[in-house]
């Protein structure tokens, strides 16, 4: 133990020991209102997010503890001092420094130090209102626990002579000691830096005594500490940053070598003493140290020549990160994400290590473990992630030959956190969730066995027996899935399975999980919100001391949902569907005629020019493909996702041009238009002379009369009416020519690139429909010829008739799709296959019906009574089970 | 630094002199062994507030008050059986000064206003304090008498409360505050001063998980012994809240201690949330820099799959010994899930082990 010397421990999230090696204390200043012109603007407008940021880059810039100051007239300077230390608390990597909390006013100070949970130091205590308010003042800094800065002020005024300066901190320091055994090491003396170069004689000698009153405090008083003010020295070249910053340098060459250890300075603004331009150095030494009578315009005869712009300083910082060790590089390169240097990174760490697997082990995990812990902590997001992980997987495909010969040489075998098979299940083609999860699950060490979509129970199970799979991921976006889901469960028990099964993807949910898949597989089922959560749930679930606790707490939440379900209050009561029936919508009919379509029976479009969908692509939901939350455009100014989200924008605009311009992608489109009467809740079309049955469901919720039961059949005139009317139909897609590309970026190891693609093909997509809607309100049903609105509007939806799809809100049953497809004939005229779970193929694809009434909406149907599902059963010529399984995300009760 | 005598100078003598003799022994878990009573909403109501009863208890309150309180579910205030069954508090005391224990704790983990607000019994705090002082006491003297070679010392428990004043618990809100400094630091005044009140030969800041909470503490201490006019000693533990080695509000063991050290601590050490294998690297960087004895209590073990903690008096015992053997600690005990059992093995597993001695700087300072 070496305690023996009376070294000062402050503390803010970490420690902080001044020991004299540490030579100086950086102290960062930007976060004060006085000094920092920025940083007054926002606490002022109340933009406390940018201003955090300005402390962690004051932290990043090297500042090992952080001065707080909020003095300014129209503040409430304790309000502000409160929100803002509150607010760096929650900052990990802000909150790990001590802090200072600076103010002239000690209410302010006493405000600051009662949100400090670490040492900190208070800016400051002196003896200008005399002894008695000092001491007490002291005594207070105590009791909280601080260290403190004392001024050299007194009762006459501040000090400016040697004399002075010793005068007062002796003084100050016999009080504190001797009065209150205030530990000497907790005293910081700032005997004021005064201004140099002002013209003004008796400023020349300003640095000189400052110095030379540290040296002999310094000597009296070895334990505590000289700081101040750096930037004061060179206020008079303010404006002129360069030449200020060699003032400071200089100043503190000569200072830290007298004795000052502390100084309050802008931590990313400090050149190197050695690097000055060496005639720039002489002349600022000879004003520092007052060496000779015309040194200050001497100095000012060359100052002009280093006034630069600031944005020149900038790029050259750019590749500053090269000049750090090879792993601190490649800590960089895969934080940001920066795939460039990579593999050349990568090579020269191999040729220093024995085996090629501690390259991975060592510098990659390295900063991959940094990456999640920034993840994990809320610091990165996921687009960040998806590019660390793109540079990694290039190293380790650099690597990996190396690896392969190592292994046919002695056999061995790298080591990872545990082993999952993943894969969307059958009938399902939904897979930009599931890779997003692969990517980040993969980042964590985990191996992940990805078996793409559409993949049946069986297979899984063979390969997680065959893989010695850890853990099994099932993953599904369309409501079929969730029963498949269920399916998976259950064979896994019969099997005797005995790993995890995670269930996950959009349509899923925690409820279901707990009702519908648990039920199946007793063993360990677990919901995964989203990928954000993937991690923590496999590194539970892979570790010994963790499992248990937290299958066992999984497990209990699952019995107290599916317990809740049993005694759920009859909050949203339903009614019986002849109730419901006799509260449908009752448009009418004799004063309406139906629109009659332009162009009926079927229109193919083969071709359609990407460049026409452009201007109607809804961004929003592709920022949530990604997790990241919030609307299209203010997405991309939101303080906090905001960077991310611009960065992502860009680099799907980049990948966006490649489609259009080299035709990555091929849109195609079919619409059609039927004549159609209302039958029941059904839809009668004829086609020719065929009648084809379109079978539909009507909300149950027990609603007052003015808000009608909805169903989607009551928006078409019905048969007794004798009103002819007509129904569309139309199956699109963006998706075709997807795969050769995805395939190239899987080569290349770019999940980030390939991600992208099928989110802006899923955009793609949409908008396509969206466009086919208004040329079927304007063109071919033409019932709107002359509508005019913008894109803001579309997506609003202000526009007259509706597009629903089947396995959507208002239709949720997906088999409705099939009918639909034989209409369009959707397989030869648009290239759009459905599976046996009714997925359609390209994923990449929207298909739906249109309605044309005036008073035609969305609406969710909701939950279903056994009474409506039996008379589904009954007109789509099912058994009471098939319908319960087709509808099995809309059931009111738990069928037999 | 505080100038004030000791309450009681020679209590701190003797106690001063077992620490330098020998590593002391604390008590174990009192939850674990109340959970044995499998108590019901009536056990812990007893007669004094049992339900429909308007009648007057000591504090005098009107019948409105009362009848606010036993709106309330009590089930779970373990606390508050320091009134309604004092003859449990006691049995618990005794087993484990029977056991060994130098040192119990009082049963004040919650009494504070904060912590006793979610049961409604705010007004209880003083007397809660006041009592469990002082059924510690009772007990230790009792232990003494019989055992006269080994003095027994109480310790005054201030416990976390129920909240934290450097966490958010708003994650959309970190700035927010649900606590702050001044409204912890004038409950804690209140408890501190029942405790002494009580008797307490010392008071422990315990099961710390957000420092600024225990600075609050501290600072509160001081305030309620410049009230008093004298002071008593005050030791401190932290929770190291899982294995990433930090406490729940983000600070390592060492930044702990020098957040803390301000107010010389006759002890600072750990407890709570890991077992003893788990804590040790943590107790190790303490006992590296604390001027201080170091003490720890840790749980038996890591919660198993029924979140309870199984790890026997034997393994906890060797664990422990370890630490004695190490020369990292001065005063141990258990935390949750340890019994009497556990307690009896530590004591003999640290018996005649030499206790980890000073800094030379604050024997000097």
């Amino acid at each position: 133990m070496n305690q023996s010397t009376r070294y000062t421990r402050l503390s803010g999230l970490e420690p902080l020991v001044i020991t004299p090696e540490l030579l100086f204390i950086n102290v960062g200043e930007r976060t004060n209102v006085t000094g920092s012109a920025a940083f007054k603007k926002l606490i002022k407008e109340d933009r406390y997010d940018e201003a955090v940021e300005v402390a962690r880059q004051q932290v990043a810039s090297g500042a090992q503890i952080l001065d707080v100051n909020m003095d300014e007239g129209l503040l409430d300077a304790e309000a502000a001092m409160v929100k803002f230390l509150n607010l760096i608390a929650a900052e990990p990597d802000i909150a790990r420094i001590p802090v200072m909390v600076d103010s002239s006013k000690w209410s302010v100070i006493e405000a600051g130090l009662e949100c400090l949970q670490g040492k900190g130091v208070v800016n400051s205590i002196s003896l200008k209102e005399g002894e008695e308010i000092f001491l007490e003042q002291a005594r207070k800094v105590l009791r909280y626990g601080a260290a403190t800065v004392v001024m050299a002020f007194d009762e006459q005024g501040q000090a400016d002579s040697v004399e002075r300066r010793l005068e007062i901190c002796t003084r100050s320091y016999e009080l504190l000691t001797k009065k209150l055994g205030f530990p000497p090491e907790d005293i910081f003396f700032d005997s004021n830096i005064f201004p140099i170069a002002t013209g003004i004689e008796e400023h020349a000698n300003n640095a000189v005594n400052f110095i030379a009153a540290a040296r002999e405090l310094k000597k009296r008083f070895p334990d505590s500490h000289i700081s101040g003010g750096v930037s004061n020295v060179s206020f008079s070249f303010r404006g002129n940053n360069t030449v200020r910053e060699a003032i400071h340098s200089v100043f503190l060459f000569h200072a830290i070598k007298a004795g000052m250890d502390m100084g309050i300075v802008n931590a990313g603004a400090m050149p190197i003493y050695d690097d000055l331009d060496p005639e720039l150095r002489e002349r600022v030494e000879d004003v520092v140290l007052n060496r000779r009578s015309d040194a200050t315009e001497r100095l000012m005869e060359i100052a002009e020549r280093y006034k630069k712009g600031a944005k020149e300083q900038d790029t050259g910082n750019a590749l500053a990160w090269r000049e750090l060790p090879v792993a601190k590089r490649l800590e960089h390169a895969l934080v940001h994400g920066i795939d460039q240097f990579v593999v050349e990174d990568t090579e020269l760490v191999r040729q220093t290590v024995t085996r090629t697997l501690d390259v991975i082990e060592g510098p990659l995990m390295d900063g991959m473990n940094v990456v999640g812990d920034l993840f994990g902590a809320g610091k990165m997001f996921l687009p960040q992630v998806v590019k660390s992980a793109r540079v990694m997987k290039k190293a380790v495909a650099y690597l990996l030959p190396y690896m392969e010969e190592e292994k046919k040489r002695n056999g061995e075998v790298g080591k990872s956190n545990g082993k999952i098979v993943m894969a969307t299940v059958k009938g399902d083609v939904h897979d930009i969730g599931k890779n997003i999860v692969g990517v980040v699950l993969a980042c964590n060490n985990f191996e992940v066995v990805d078996l793409g979509v559409m993949v049946p129970a069986q297979k899984i199970l063979d390969t997680a027996i065959a893989e010695k799979a850890d853990m099994i991921g099932v993953s599904g976006l369309i409501t079929p899935s969730l029963e498949e889901m269920a399916h998976v469960a259950k064979e896994m028990k019969r099997q005797n399975f005995n790993i995890p099964l995670l269930i996950g993807g959009a349509t899923t949910s925690r409820a279901h999980t707990a009702l519908r898949i648990e039920p199946n597989y007793e063993t360990a089922c677990v919901w995964v919100k989203d990928a954000s959560r993937a991690v923590g749930v496999a590194q539970s679930l892979v570790s010994k001391e963790l499992v248990d606790g937290f299958l066992a707490k999984v497990r209990a939440e699952y019995a107290e949902v599916r317990e809740r379900h049993k005694h759920r209050g009859h909050g949203k009561r339903l009614v019986t569907l002849e109730a419901a029936r006799s509260n449908a919508s009752r448009l009418d009919w004799e004063n309406y005629i139906p629109p009659v379509p332009r162009k009926p029976g079927i229109t193919v479009f083969d071709d359609i020019p990407l460049t026409e969908l452009l201007p109607v692509i809804d961004w929003t939901p592709f920022f949530q493909a990604w997790e990241l939350h919030g609307h299209y455009p203010e997405n991309l100014t939101d303080p906090v996702v905001g960077a991310q989200a611009t960065e992502l924008f860009n680099d799907a605009q980049k990948i966006l041009k490649k489609i259009v311009d080299e035709k990555w992608l091929c849109a195609k489109a079919v619409v059609g238009f039927w004549p159609a009467a209302r039958v029941g809740d059904d839809i009668e079309l004829s086609d020719g002379d065929n009648p084809v049955m379109l079978h539909h469901l009507r909300q149950q919720a027990d609603k007052p009369v003015e808000r009608p039961n909805l169903c989607l059949a009551d928006f078409i005139a019905p048969k007794e009416s004798g009103v002819a009317d007509w129904i569309g139909g139309f199956a699109v897609t963006a998706g075709l020519g997807i795969e050769e590309h995805l395939e190239r970026f899987h080569k290349d190891n770019d999940d980030y690139s390939s991600i992208i693609l099928k989110a802006l093909a899923d955009r793609l997509a949409e908008a396509l429909a969206e466009y086919m809607h208004r040329r079927v309100r304007r063109e071919f049903w033409g019932y709107v010829p002359d509508e005019d609105l913008d894109n803001e509007a579309l997506i609003a939806e202000k526009y007259r008739g509706i597009r629903p799809a089947p396995g959507y809100p208002a239709c949720p049953d997906h088999t409705e799709k099939a009918t639909l497809f034989r209409l369009l004939d959707a397989t030869n005229n648009a290239g759009i296959e459905l599976t046996e779970g009714f997925s359609m193929y390209p994923a990449a694809a929207v298909s739906g019906w249109y309605f044309s009434h005036p008073d035609s909406q969305y609406f969710v149907v909701g939950k279903l009574t056994r009474d409506q599902v039996e008379d589904y059963a009954k007109r789509k010529a099912w058994t009471l089970q098939e319908a319960e399984r087709w509808l099995s995300a809309n059931l009111d009760y738990d069928p037999d | 630094m505080n100038t004030l005598p000791w309450k009681n100078p020679a209590r701190v003598a003797a106690l001063e002199s077992a620490l330098s003799e020998r590593i002391l022994v604390i008590d174990g878990a009192m939850g674990t062994m109340l959970q044995a009573y499998k108590l019901d909403e009536d056990g812990y109501r007893g007669e004094r507030f049992a339900r429909g009863q308007t009648g007057t208890h000591a504090h005098g309150h009107g019948p409105d008050v009362n009848g606010h309180a036993c709106d309330h579910d009590v089930k779970g205030n373990n606390d508050l059986l320091t009134l309604t069954r004092p003859d449990i508090i006691r049995a618990v005391h005794t087993a484990y000064l029977d056991a060994g224990a130098d040192l119990v704790e009082t049963n004040t983990f919650n009494s504070t206003t904060i912590s006793q607000a979610d049961y409604h019994l705010e007004h209880l705090v003083p007397e809660l304090n006041r009592e469990g002082a002082r059924l510690a006491r009772e007990c230790c003297d009792a232990a003494e008498a019989r055992t006269p070679g080994q003095p027994r010392f109480v310790i005054g428990v201030l416990g976390p409360t129920s909240r934290t004043a450097s966490i958010s618990p708003d994650v959309n809100n970190p700035g927010f505050r649900n606590v702050s400094f001044d409204e912890l630091a004038k409950a804690y005044v209140e408890a501190a001063t029942a405790l002494v009140a009580g008797g307490a030969d010392l008071l422990m800041v315990e099961t710390v998980f957000d420092t600024l909470n225990a600075k609050a503490a501290l600072f509160a201490i001081e305030q309620a012994f410049d009230a008093i006019g004298a002071r008593v000693p005050v030791t401190i533990s932290g929770t190291i809240t899982d294995l990433s080695g930090r406490t729940l509000s983000g600070q390592t063991a060492e930044a702990f201690y020098y957040s803390l050290r301000h107010t010389r601590p006759l002890s600072i050490g750990l407890n709570c949330a890991l077992g003893a294998t788990q804590l040790r690297q943590y107790v190790e960087a303490i006992a590296n820099v604390a001027e201080c004895r170091v003490s720890t209590h840790p749980n038996a073990g890591l919660p198993n799959a029924f979140a309870e903690y199984d790890e026997t008096p034997e393994d906890m015992a060797r664990t422990v010994g370890e630490f004695a053997r190490s020369g990292l600690v001065n005063m141990v005990g258990g935390c949750c899930g340890t019994t009497p059992a556990h307690i009896a093995a530590i004591a003999s597993a640290v018996r005649g082990v030499a206790p980890r001695g000073l800094p030379r700087a604050i024997e000097a300072a």
